[in-house]
């Protein structure tokens, strides 16, 4: 099925579209909540609370604002934040500095075989600071481009020539 | 496309990117590459040791779909729009009463007008009649006055009528109770007779007879009455008496 009916499906509340969304997606946000609040408990509860904001918010996605995964990932990233900023989190006393998304490589045996991991790794490796600077800011923090063009003191053209060629890097080795 | 598959581009710009897209499928294509790559590095950063299940979503979202969330977002818009209906049910109805009051008010006005000039009517004969009695009172208590009975005739035996004359005065007052009712177009004439020869001169009709309450009515009398009588004449009156309808007869005793 076609990734633009399983929204509509979805936004017409029907749960099985729900799920295979979620069997598509869900690791993606996991991910990326992971790399915010850094904790693997925090996560599946944030988790569930972004897929249960997600179904009763189904509405307020339009394929003309953009992606679908990126609508997931914004609200997942939304919600780790909350979730770093809140009493509990702060009382617990997690290091919720930012790190590059590069560390949880290195301190996590986590490539497992769906991914070609040494490849990644490889890859991730040969990336220049830039490059990775980049990727972190704009994939996983979600800095707006005028944001990332100010936080690195670099013009916005030249940022998006190198994203392009970090992204056709990735593409080559992750997908062929 | 960078940019737009990690969100990173105003409103505007991603409408731009959404419309290039449906029209060249290559630059979709383009697109769900780079967000493929994306995911799969993305993923790959997850720790393994981290779970979930749809499952656990499905149960707080079905309970939410059978409990609250729905139907009391259902609820709040139905709560307005049925206050809203409510409202102008209650202000029609409230019009409508206070219309039907405003009718219940002025119809009680007008009946209360009408009674309150029934009463001044009745006030007013009350008055009249009284005067009537007083003045005939104050005949009867006079001892100037001279009384003429008249008696019965042959048309009806049982009827009697008085005549008070006032010594001085032109105004007779004929007390007629013992007469009965006129029937209808007869009216009751009174005459003043000379008895040699025989003159009768009419003074006067009892109008109004079976209204009247008291039945005492004034009338100006001609000078040189010897005797009084009192016939049935069609309405209006006659110029001589039928004397075959005399009803009372009576004449003043010379003191």
């Amino acid at each position: 099925m076609e990734l633009e009916e399983l929204v509509q499906r979805f936004q017409q509340k029907d749960i099985k579209a729900f799920e295979k969304l979620y069997d598509m997606y869900a690791d993606n946000m996991k991910a990326v909540i992971y790399n915010i609040v850094r904790n693997e408990e925090d996560v599946e509860e944030i988790l569930q609370d972004v897929f249960v904001k997600v179904w009763n918010n189904s509405d307020s996605y339009s394929p003309k604002k953009g992606r679908f995964y990126t609508w997931l990932i914004n609200i997942s990233r939304n919600a780790a934040i909350d979730k770093t900023r809140s009493k509990d989190f702060k009382k617990s006393g997690q290091n919720s500095d930012a790190t590059f998304f590069v560390d949880i490589f290195e301190s996590h045996d986590n490539l497992d075989s769906t991914v070609d991991a040494i490849g990644i790794k490889k890859f991730v490796n040969s990336l220049t600071e830039r490059c990775k600077n980049l990727i972190e800011l704009i994939y996983f923090k979600g800095y707006t481009q005028k944001e990332v063009s100010e936080e690195i003191q670099t013009p916005l053209g030249t940022i998006k020539t190198h994203l392009r060629k970090c992204i056709s890097n990735l593409r080559e080795i992750v997908l062929n | 496309m960078e940019l737009y598959v990690a969100g990173a581009l105003s409103e505007k710009e991603n409408q731009e990117v959404y419309d290039v897209m449906q029209q060249y499928p290559e630059v979709k294509a383009e697109v769900e590459e780079i967000e493929k790559a994306i995911r799969v590095l993305t993923k790959s950063m997850l720790p393994t040791t981290i779970s979930s299940s749809f499952e656990s979503i499905r149960r707080i979202i079905s309970k939410d779909e059978g409990g609250k969330v729905v139907p009391l977002s259902k609820g709040r818009t139905n709560w307005a729009a049925y206050t809203g209906w409510a409202a102008s049910v209650i202000l029609a109805v409230g019009l409508f009463w206070m219309f039907n009051q405003n009718n219940e008010l002025k119809s009680e006005v007008q009946s209360a007008e009408i009674k309150n000039a029934v009463l001044e009517k009745q006030i007013e004969e009350t008055n009249y009649s009284l005067n009537k009695a007083s003045e005939l009172l104050s005949v009867l208590r006079d001892k100037n006055r001279t009384e003429v009975p008249l008696a019965g005739q042959t048309v009806d035996p049982e009827a009697y009528a008085s005549v008070y004359i006032k010594d001085g005065e032109n105004t007779v007052y004929i007390d007629a109770l013992g007469l009965p009712d006129p029937p209808e177009g007869k009216v009751y004439q009174v005459w003043s007779l000379k008895l040699s020869p025989l003159t009768p001169t009419s003074i006067g009709l009892l109008e109004d007879f079976a209204t009247d309450e008291n039945k005492i009515f004034a009338l100006t009398n001609v000078d040189g009455s010897e005797a009084f009588g009192i016939t049935l004449e069609p309405a209006g009156g006659s110029p001589t008496p039928n004397l075959e309808q005399l009803y009372t007869l009576g004449a003043i005793q010379t003191p």
